[in-house]
């Protein structure tokens, strides 16, 4: 049964995932663990190959665990679903329809009337910036602004759980910084519960209340870091240094066991 | 266009006239062999009638009325047995490209049937269903099928499964994927599929018209054969070749209006 008090919007149940491999089967996620409250937004950390994404898709209902669950406010994921949005590495926009149609997508499936629909679709634009460019073409956008509108797609949804692959992972380092800081300016507006995979120490505690350090290959929880810094954080704060050296020496044992 | 990478663009007023320059020339060269062919000689001139005589020919059918009656034929043919050729290659092709199970009762037939070059069954259809218009329209949906179907598998199977994934996690069911996410994600294909269905059915209808038929362009030809008529026989065949291009232009005009995120670029 249900190890949580019943309040956690996501239970992550003794999840294992193991994939075939020449015949055999090699065990990608072991024993995992976790309880994500509604409005946290918790960053899923550790070394490539670790397994966070492959948690991150269990979540999502891309991929059946081996053992274990997930439930979502209660409710165990058979299958992707509306309430859980998705923002994937590569930014997935559709090719054929424009900013605004993207953005319109999840709406229009559910049949919003179009009026509402245009409310929704300026409002998300404007909060990601691009209100000038609705009626472009995807492949007429740069990667920073693709990722804005697959992220002002996922929003506009109005999902209560927002699921982030290496979002930003393709960005060049500064529109990467400015993408981080308009997503946790965003999160502040829609307390939503977000699961941020990324393999950056720096953007996890520029942007999670607590960081999940994985263990490399087979991924397991190894730590979890609340962490306590304001709403709006400075990058070069003492406390954010702190943080990151404290996390830096976590995630640097695991690295050191793959390289002995 | 690049700088450097294809050389400088030419402008489009020059482009077009170095194009017309070209078609020119090519009848200018025509009108001389033919020219030269009655000045020297060489053999008897019926053979090769030169462009101007070519033109005349097709005006003077065109006037007399007996050029439409011939084109209509064909188009016809071409209309209904492309036409049915597309229908049966998408109606089998987009559910085969998603489900695998329909996938592999298909493959199998249409690999055994594809290398059979679809010519050398005509007479076949001819036994099977007689010399009339039904043989010659089966004929154009069975060989346009194959390269229409094959595209549209190939179009389906390769749509990118994160799409799916994504239109899923905004809640697309099954139909909603189908329909907003593969057939969309698959036209381009799709439609390269149907101009190579479409430049094939002109192949082939001229073929079975050269066989028993009473009129079509290509009995036009095969009925200027018998006759030495050799400016009716390259009258028909431009305006075979008119056809065609034509046809194209309307397929590429859906492409241009459908694919213009393609073309978008930043």
């Amino acid at each position: 049964m249900s190890k949580g008090s019943g309040s956690a919007r996501i239970q992550i149940e003794g999840v294992e995932k193991s994939f075939s491999l020449d015949g055999g089967s090699m065990a990608a996620l072991v024993d995992v663990n976790l309880e994500i409250q509604a409005g946290e937004l918790l960053c899923l950390l550790g070394p490539s190959g670790c397994g966070k994404s492959t948690l991150l898709n269990i979540v999502a209902g891309f991929l059946p665990p081996t053992r274990g669950r997930v439930l979502v406010d209660g409710t165990p994921v058979t299958g992707p679903g509306p309430e859980r949005g998705v923002v994937f590495q590569e930014y997935v926009l559709f090719p054929w329809l424009t900013v605004q149609e993207n953005i319109e997508f999840g709406p229009r499936l559910m049949g919003v009337p179009a009026a509402r629909r245009r409310e929704v679709v300026a409002r998300y634009l404007e909060m990601v910036g691009l209100s000038e460019h609705a009626a472009k073409f995807p492949l007429q956008l740069s990667g920073g602004m693709k990722q804005r509108v697959a992220i002002a797609r996922a929003l506009a949804n109005n999902p209560s759980i927002v699921l982030m692959d290496e979002p930003f992972g393709a960005l060049d380092a500064q529109t990467r910084e400015v993408m981080q800081e308009e997503l946790s300016r965003i999160q502040r507006l829609e307390h939503k519960t977000i699961v941020f995979v990324t393999h950056s120490i720096r953007e996890a505690v520029y942007l999670a209340d607590r960081v999940v350090v994985m263990t490399r290959s087979p991924g397991r929880i190894k730590e979890v870091f609340a962490i306590k810094l304001p709403a709006n954080r400075d990058r070069f704060a003492a406390e954010f240094t702190h943080y990151e050296s404290e996390i830096t020496q976590v995630v640097k044992e695991e690295v050191a066991k793959a390289h002995p | 266009m690049q700088w450097g990478l294809r050389g400088t663009p030419l402008s489009p007023r020059r482009a077009l006239a170095l194009r017309l320059g070209v078609v020119l020339a090519f009848l200018g060269l025509w009108s001389i062999a033919s020219g030269l062919v009655v000045v020297l000689k060489l053999f008897n001139p019926i053979f090769l009638a030169g462009p101007w005589v070519v033109l005349g020919k097709v005006l003077q059918l065109a006037l007399n009325g007996q050029l439409w009656g011939h084109v209509l034929a064909t188009l016809e043919r071409v209309g209904i047995g492309f036409g049915t050729g597309a229908v049966l290659a998408l109606s089998l092709g987009l559910p085969a490209g998603r489900w695998s199970a329909l996938r592999n009762v298909l493959e199998p037939i249409v690999e055994l049937l594809r290398p059979i070059p679809p010519l050398a069954l005509l007479p076949l259809f001819i036994v099977w269903v007689g010399i009339g218009e039904t043989s010659k329209i089966a004929f154009i949906t069975y060989a346009t099928f194959f390269p229409m179907f094959l595209t549209t598998v190939h179009a389906v199977q390769q749509v990118d499964p994160l799409l799916l994934r994504a239109a899923a996690s905004l809640g697309a069911r099954r139909r909603q994927l189908f329909f907003r996410v593969v057939l969309p994600a698959a036209l381009p294909e799709i439609l390269t599929g149907i101009r190579l269905g479409v430049a094939l059915s002109f192949f082939v209808i001229v073929i079975s018209e050269f066989i028993g038929a009473e009129e079509g362009l290509g009995y036009l030809i095969n009925d200027g054969r018998n006759f030495f008529l050799v400016p009716q026989m390259l009258g028909a065949a431009i305006v075979l070749g008119l056809l065609g291009y034509t046809s194209n232009a309307l397929v590429v005009r859906f492409e241009r209006r459908w694919l213009r995120w393609e073309r978008s670029t930043a």
